[in-house]
């Protein structure tokens, strides 16, 4: 015991010295965190804006309360009703400057859109054309016969902040694993601690017990960090149910990324290789994975490998139990596939490990 | 119980092409001073290693006080304390850091971690991280924590290689007194006059064979030479090696 405290201080000491370990697997998520947190905050499509050339009787005559519930989807631009004007009106269209340019000719109201953004186009569309209907029923002077009631509800999946944390949080947990298993392997080969510890009356368990030790310790530290952030109020995270059950998750994903570290740091013979072979697996992986962005739009042959990454699976039920309300269902599958992976990659690791350098 | 510290018998290690130990045989005696000699590439090291129980041998069998050194065995490990050729340390540790955990490996405690310090004269640089002290420093260091827990047997790979003057007679110093608390220290060295001031009994080795075993002034006069470095150069011959 007093062997294990003693090797997992040396570690956890050696690793809170280490200031690029420290920014990289704590603090470097976390901005990445913060960052997409508020990039993606009011995501979604933004106010339209068009340019209204000359008098258009629809919009000029648009009562004050239509006009002011407009104002969050529509931004109008005025210009005189010179051709000159409509010219450049539609080049800034061409342009993509404007997303809409919008006059009045032979008694019609024309609109003309680029068809470069198809949502966008399409929003524009439906905006202008309900305009008209409305200024067609006024024009009628009946009350209109149907009449469209909407709102919005609160839909917590499709928030950013939700599927980030997560995604982020797996990702730094793969790094803190990879990273910390890679580097120590690598390190004590190189400076013969390996050796060392071997002519010392302790057991191999101790000495990767205190390592597993140290990584949980700093995984559960990202968790609590990553959480209170996200649950600030300005990025405003909703914690489900069973979210605690992101913390054995957090486990088994450690237990996995770390034995990828031991693979490795079984091949990287200095620091530095170790550190380009880490970020070679990791990288990628983040991206297949959907850590930084959800895969729903991505073409089938992305989703198809991202099925055979670990991250993948991390990052997935950890959104679920956190913020999609899921349960044991979710989380007891990969936490499985997670420690069945662990196992394995570390089976092939101990056939390749090596003492020295040589 | 036997009265040797080390019985070595026919012990051959061979790393692709190389044929690194080629049949070594020794005895050290318990309480011995003995010195490993050899040029470059020699098999001192490779020869050291096998005996601490590092590397198993192609051939042949170690004993270390009355037990093989090979497999691993952790209640004889205990008894006996290696200074690796490289100093291991602890990435980022201080040097009062460093020995309280190699103390703590082998449940020592930290009150004699830091005695150990002392004996060393470290204990002005407790405070100092592994890769700020000198060279000297760190060999000190180095030797402090194969001596933490009192060893019955000690192993010492070159461990005045790159000290000053100074250092070196200090180490000298300390590395009599261990032995005259009646320790057995096993040491390699390129230094003749260490090798000479140090140790009862020098064995020469080149060419992954003991060449020569002996006190230093018996090599000498039976050699009928001045000093032990003429007796090396005699024994190993004067081509570069390596």
């Amino acid at each position: 015991m007093k062997a294990f405290l003693s090797l997992s201080l040396a570690m956890a000491r050696g690793l809170a010295r280490d200031r690029a370990a420290v920014f990289f697997t704590m603090i470097f998520p976390l901005m990445f965190l913060m960052l997409f947190g508020a990039l993606f905050k009011d995501q979604g499509v933004g106010r339209s804006e068009i340019v209204q050339v000359g008098a258009v009787k629809v919009l000029d005559g648009m009562p004050d309360g239509e006009r002011a519930a407009l104002r969050d989807v529509l931004k109008i631009e005025k210009t005189d009703g010179s051709a000159a004007a409509r010219k450049e009106a539609l080049e800034k269209v061409r342009k993509g400057d404007a997303d809409a340019a919008v006059f009045q000719q032979d008694g019609k109201v024309q609109l003309r859109y680029s068809a470069a953004d198809q949502v966008r186009s399409g929003t524009v569309r439906g905006v202008l054309d309900s305009i008209v209907q409305q200024a067609n029923q006024r024009a009628t002077g009946q009350p209109p016969a149907f009449a469209l009631r909407t709102d919005t509800v609160e839909d917590k999946t499709t928030k950013p902040i939700q599927f980030l944390t997560p995604g982020l949080l797996g990702w730094a947990v793969a790094m803190g694993g990879v990273f910390g298993s890679a580097f120590n392997l690598v390190s004590w080969r190189r400076k013969r601690i390996l050796r060392r510890l071997w002519l010392a009356p302790v057991n191999a368990r101790t000495v990767v017990g205190a390592r597993i030790g140290v990584n949980l310790t700093t995984a559960f530290a990202q968790t609590a960090i990553f959480l209170a952030v996200a649950s600030l109020p300005y990025y405003g995270l909703k914690l489900t149910g069973h979210w605690w059950l992101c913390l054995p998750l957090v486990v088994c994903g450690t237990l996995a990324f770390m034995s990828i570290g031991l693979l490795v740091g079984s091949f990287a013979k200095t620091e530095e290789a170790a550190n380009g072979l880490a970020q070679v697996v990791i990288l990628p992986m983040a991206f297949l994975s959907g850590a930084f962005f959800p895969l729903d739009n991505a073409p089938q042959w992305v989703r198809t490998v991202s099925d055979f990454l670990p991250l993948k699976h991390l990052s997935q039920a950890m959104q679920d139990v956190l913020s999609r309300g899921e349960s044991w269902g979710a989380a007891l599958p990969v936490m499985g596939g997670l420690l069945l992976f662990a196992t394995v990659l570390t089976l092939i690791a101990a056939r390749l490990f090596r003492w020295d350098d040589a | 119980m036997s009265d040797n510290a080390i019985t070595a018998d026919g012990l051959r290690k061979r790393y692709g092409e190389t044929q690194a130990v080629d049949g070594v045989t020794l005895q050290v005696k318990r309480g011995e001073f003995y010195g490993i000699l050899g040029p470059n590439g020699a098999g001192k090291t490779t020869t050291m290693e096998i005996l601490e129980g590092l590397r198993e041998p192609d051939e042949g069998s170690a004993q270390l006080l009355g037990r093989p050194s090979w497999p691993r065995d952790p209640a004889l490990l205990h008894r006996i304390g290696v200074q690796l050729q490289a100093s291991a340390f602890f990435e980022r540790l201080t040097a009062r850091e460093q020995i309280r955990t190699f103390a703590a490996l082998y449940g020592v405690d930290e009150s004699r971690a830091d005695e150990m310090l002392e004996t060393v004269g470290l204990t002005e640089k407790a405070n100092t991280r592994e890769n700020k002290l000198s060279g000297g420093q760190a060999q000190r260091l180095s030797i402090a924590c194969a001596l933490v827990h009192d060893p019955e047997l000690v192993f010492l790979d070159e461990p005045t290689t790159g000290l000053d003057p100074q250092a070196r007679r200090n180490l000298w110093d300390l590395l009599r007194r261990i032995n005259s608390t009646g320790r057995t220290v096993v040491l390699t060295t390129h230094y003749m006059d260490e090798a000479e001031t140090l140790c009862d009994r020098v064995a020469v080795m080149d060419h992954g064979r003991v060449l020569r075993v002996g006190p230093p002034q018996e090599l000498v006069q039976e050699l009928g030479v001045d000093t032990l470095e003429d007796v090396f150069l005699q024994l190993t011959g004067r081509e570069y090696r390596e």
